[in-house]
């Protein structure tokens, strides 16, 4: 079961019902049983003429297309581009689709500024609410129940175990996407990229810099320019 | 229907657990920050009601949706926290309550 308040303690009658059905829910592996009942809705959906049969191929690729690459371009462009930055963090959507990226049908978008006093890193602890139309499907750590309990309560702990670490006067400011909003981190640019292409910035824009687990990639060891 | 709270405004998260009801429901709210006290942060708009949608009906009308601010310390009594550190949630208007903070 996903682990009870800390500081209160007299909570946990209240729901001990609720926190039962909610283990009974979550499996680390499909079934069979699923895997079968999912097999059987498809063909029945299918012959039922509720979508055609290639329609699920389609959106198999469709989400097979969306990966953090898109995520990259978008933060890459809002590194050298004060104005597109600004755009970014208010309406990320219109954003998006400036660049050519497809967020229509997704949900609403918002993109969070990490600054040398404020640092973001999303989660969603009743699922796995993630932005799949930036960053493609999420990594299995993002959906465990272990990184899902921990990034709320023990997110320092988490973030030095990706390897980051916080200032000490730094606001970590921890994101529970909890309801119809999804969530990117726009992570600092790295020290001594100011200059670089959004090309060249754009490599440097990991997957889990955008989650906020982590940080950008820093250029030195990529191309360091032989003496 | 309009937006009771602003930006700023101290709300308070309803102490109520109707998973622990006789009722099938489906909750937003995380069990973590039931009767937790933080700030509006930004209002959101107004969204169909995720915990009808849950079960097929329309979810009108739109409820007024919140990102609410907590202080970590305030939240969990051990988490290696600095005292600045935050954390934010997405909360429908009827889990609000108004305080006087």
């Amino acid at each position: 079961m996903a682990d009870p308040p800390l500081a209160d303690p007299h909570r946990h009658d209240d729901h001990d019902h609720a926190a039962a059905a909610q283990a009974q829910m979550v499996t680390h592996e499909p079934s069979p049983e699923y895997l079968l009942l999912e097999r059987a809705l498809r063909e029945l959906l299918i012959a039922h003429g509720v979508f055609p049969a290639d329609a699920v191929g389609r959106q198999i690729d469709l989400t097979d297309s969306r990966n953090e690459a898109r995520g990259a371009q978008l933060v890459a462009r809002a590194w050298v581009d004060a104005d597109f930055k600004r755009r970014l963090l208010s309406d990320a959507k219109a954003a998006a689709t400036e660049l050519g990226i497809d967020v229509s049908n997704t949900p609403e978008l918002i993109v969070l500024e990490n600054t040398p006093r404020l640092h973001h890193l999303v989660v969603c602890t009743l699922c796995s609410c993630y932005p799949k139309a930036i960053l493609g499907i999420p990594p299995a750590w993002y959906k465990s129940r272990e990184y899902r309990a921990r990034a709320v309560k023990d997110p320092r702990g988490v973030l030095r175990e990706f390897g980051t670490a916080l200032g000490d006067d730094v606001e970590l400011r921890v994101v529970d996407s909890t309801a119809d909003l999804r969530y990117v981190v726009l992570p600092m640019q790295p020290a001594g990229t100011q200059g670089l292409s959004e090309r060249a910035l754009a490599p440097l824009v990991t997957r889990d810099s955008m989650i906020g687990a982590s940080l950008p990639r820093s250029p030195r060891n990529e191309y360091k320019p032989r003496p | 229907m309009k937006a009771r709270f602003q930006v700023g405004d101290a709300v308070r998260v309803a102490d109520r657990w109707p998973e622990a009801g006789p009722a099938r429901c489906h909750v937003r709210t995380p069990h973590f920050l039931r009767g937790r006290s933080g700030t509006v942060e930004r209002v959101l708009g107004e969204f169909p009601n995720a915990e009808e949608l849950a079960f097929g009906k329309p979810g009108l009308p739109k409820v007024p949706l919140y990102t609410i601010k907590f202080r970590e310390t305030e939240l969990w009594a051990d988490g290696g926290f600095r005292l600045q550190d935050t954390l934010t949630a997405d909360l429908y208007e009827h889990w609000l309550e108004g305080t006087h903070g």
